[in-house]
């Protein structure tokens, strides 16, 4: 397999199955040396899994598995040159720090000054040298979770596999941690493929996101293009927060080019750009609540009246919740020109930014 | 706001407190009420009828047989006396041996000991194969294990002399430590089956990330982190290895009857006197292992599990 050898981790034709539960089913995913993949999605959508097959802890029904050029298929998780870290930190509480970081080389039989070197090397990295001889039940969380990468760290892997290792930490010191890791890989340059549902974690860590749904890549793209142009209704509404605001209604052919139409609603949609050619049909109409600008005067080909219904201030900016052909609808503003309860504002925005899913498949048009 | 006023604010705080009418701060409970009365009664109740027939018993063994004949049981002796204790360890006569508990005590030793080390060596890594390697078949020989739980033993005493007698251990020590070894074997292996499961499966994942084996796993993440399961393991099966009388009868000769055995035909005799003293002394002094490992392996079972506790 030629196409195995440039890349980093190379899987193909992937399937899984439970029984007669399809877990994965026939996935394909290349992953570039040095990369940072994050598979995003909802629990259950199967991106646990395929890290588990990745790392070799279930056995795969169907497909291959390459890692640096090599088919690891069959092989055993220590023969794959991966190192993982999980979101239970996973660490062997008995051991302190330093025997926990040490335990893979031991049982790999690493002469003892090698064992010393890396672990003083992965300790400077991760800034864990006075914590070495504590037992893991002494640490924080975000120590713990620190003490879990250097495990990975100290083995010397080409690939990272991170389980969800942010989830158990609370708000602030995920965000620090999150930085942490991204400035991990700028210095090792590893490939790094990070499973979370946190899409936070993932705009922000990813050079490519791979979006899951039921076992299937649903769009792997780069965070940007996933975040403006999703393939599907699934990946539009998962990614954003507060989520892209979706009215239905149909497509038009009207005179001067193709129009949205809910109820009273008329929506022109010069510069939108089509996915494929648009056929006249029911659609839903998708913009993001910071894409839409509130009394911003006539700077747009039609304009939408609304009352406010609802005002909720976020500190930096403010929601802004109305409804549009009956279904609700959110506008992000800054705070300076939040708009009062029941107030008639005017919408706009440049179809540019907007998303046109069929609606009976949920497919981009 | 200076540090002055503020502490001159709080103070106005606690003095206006006082000035509340009705409920405030920790609700009062008054030490005698019927709930307490209830509850501390029946375990004073509770108590009291079980440690009743221990009291006749050690008293009863602390008598000479003249103060027994008045028949006040519950009396205090009124002469202390260590006389059946001694006779009931060295002297008391079993069938043709007249050396007392002692023997059976030693051989009881030798069948408690390598039984129990045994059946827990051997269920620990059952459990732990059956819940960390779900090997195939794994589900049938677990459900064939727990079947085997329920299967009386009186049924299986007559193949089992049979077999012992073909393999050529029947009567013999080693024998009888078979046989509790396997029938040890389904409800331990359950027990290190739940426990095993019961562990945080990313930890055994990590472990077969950072390259170690089946066996690698097991001695060195696995068994120090399960010193409880270990502890409640050796309690079951030293009671239960050490109370038995009914493998211990069928399966030993005289020579090699374990202590049970032994109370039993002390007890039991049916010539001469009735050495209430002395069968009480040989009671309690058979009683007394289980009872030991109560006492000590309770505390330590609390602090295992207290030491085993990692929170995530």
């Amino acid at each position: 397999m030629t196409a195995a050898n440039d890349t980093s981790v190379s899987i193909q034709d992937l399937s899984l199955n439970f029984g007669a539960v399809t877990v994965l089913e026939t996935l394909n995913l290349d992953v570039a040396d040095g990369e940072f993949i994050v598979l995003l999605g909802p629990s259950g959508c199967g991106k646990s899994t395929l890290l588990n097959c990745i790392a070799g802890l279930l056995d795969v029904s169907e497909g291959r598995i390459f890692i640096k050029g090599k088919n690891v298929t069959w092989e055993e998780p220590k023969d794959r040159g991966i190192g993982m870290v999980f979101q239970s930190y996973a660490l062997y509480p008995q051991m302190t720090v330093e025997k926990n970081l040490s335990f893979g080389l031991r049982v790999a039989g690493t002469p003892r000054e090698e064992i010393a070197k890396r672990i003083a090397r992965a300790a400077e990295i991760l800034q864990i040298e006075p914590l070495l001889q504590r037992k893991p039940a002494a640490l924080s969380g975000g120590q713990r979770q620190r003490v879990a990468i250097g495990r990975a760290l100290v083995r010397d892997v080409d690939v990272f596999l991170f389980d969800e290792p942010l989830s158990n930490l609370d708000a602030k010191l995920r965000a620090e941690l999150r930085v942490e890791i991204k400035l991990l890989h700028r210095k090792l340059q590893n490939t790094m493929i990070y499973v979370t549902h946190d899409q936070i974690e993932a705009m922000t860590l990813a050079d490519r996101i791979a979006v899951m749904k039921g076992g299937v890549i649903q769009q792997l793209d780069a965070p940007q293009t996933i975040y403006n142009r999703p393939v599907n209704r699934f990946v539009a509404g998962f990614l954003g927060s507060p989520a892209m605001n979706f009215v239905d209604g149909r497509l038009e052919d009207a005179d001067g080019g193709w129009r949205f139409a809910a109820e009273d609603i008329k929506i022109p949609l010069g510069t939108y750009d089509f996915a494929k050619p648009p056929a006249p049909g029911p659609v839903t109409f998708g913009i993001r609540p910071e894409h839409v600008s509130l009394n911003s005067g006539t700077g747009w080909p039609f304009s939408i009246a609304a009352n406010v219904e609802v005002v909720e201030p976020m500190g930096s900016d403010t929601l802004v919740w109305l409804k549009l052909a009956q279904q609700n609808f959110s506008v992000r503003v800054t705070s300076e020109r939040t708009p009062k309860n029941d107030e008639a504002v005017t919408l706009g925005f440049d179809p540019m930014r907007a998303s046109l899913f069929d609606t009976a498949t949920g497919t981009r048009i | 706001m200076s540090i002055a006023d503020i502490t001159a604010q709080a103070s106005t705080a606690a003095g206006a407190r006082q000035d509340i009418a009705g409920p405030y701060g920790p609700k009062p409970r008054r030490v005698i009420s019927r709930r307490n009365v209830f509850l501390y009664g029946t375990l004073f109740v509770m108590a009291v009828y079980y440690l009743l027939p221990l009291y006749v018993m050690v008293v009863t063994s602390l008598k000479g047989m003249p103060e027994i004949r008045l028949g006040n049981i519950f009396s205090p002796p009124l002469e202390i006396t260590f006389e059946p204790w001694v006779k009931a360890w060295s002297t008391a006569c079993t069938g043709l041996n007249c050396d007392g508990l002692s023997r059976g005590f030693w051989n009881s030793v030798r069948i408690t000991v390598p039984s129990v080390l045994l059946s827990i060596a051997i269920a620990s890594v059952n459990g732990y194969a059956l819940a960390n390697w779900r090997f195939k078949g794994a589900d049938t020989f677990f459900i064939i294990l727990i079947v085997g739980a329920f299967i009386p033993y009186q049924v299986m005493i007559y193949p089992i002399v049979i077999i012992l007698r073909e393999i050529g251990l029947y009567g013999s020590l080693s024998g009888l430590v078979i046989v509790h070894s396997i029938f040890g074997m389904p409800i331990l292996t359950l027990l290190f089956r739940n426990y095993f499961a019961s562990m945080p499966e990313e930890l055994f994942r990590a472990a077969r990330v950072d390259g170690a084996g089946f066996w690698g796993i097991f001695l060195r993440i696995m068994l120090p982190m399960s010193l409880p399961i270990f502890v409640v393991a050796i309690i079951l099966q030293v009671t239960g290895i050490w109370n038995d009388f009914l493998f211990g009868v069928v399966y030993t000769r005289p020579d090699t009857y374990p202590m049970t055995v032994q109370l039993n035909n002390i007890v039991n005799s049916v010539q001469g006197v009735k050495e209430y003293n002395v069968n009480m002394a040989a009671t309690i002094l058979t009683g007394l292992v289980p009872l030991i490992v109560y006492f000590i392996s309770g505390k330590l079972f609390v602090r295992g599990i207290a030491a085993g506790a990692v929170k995530g």
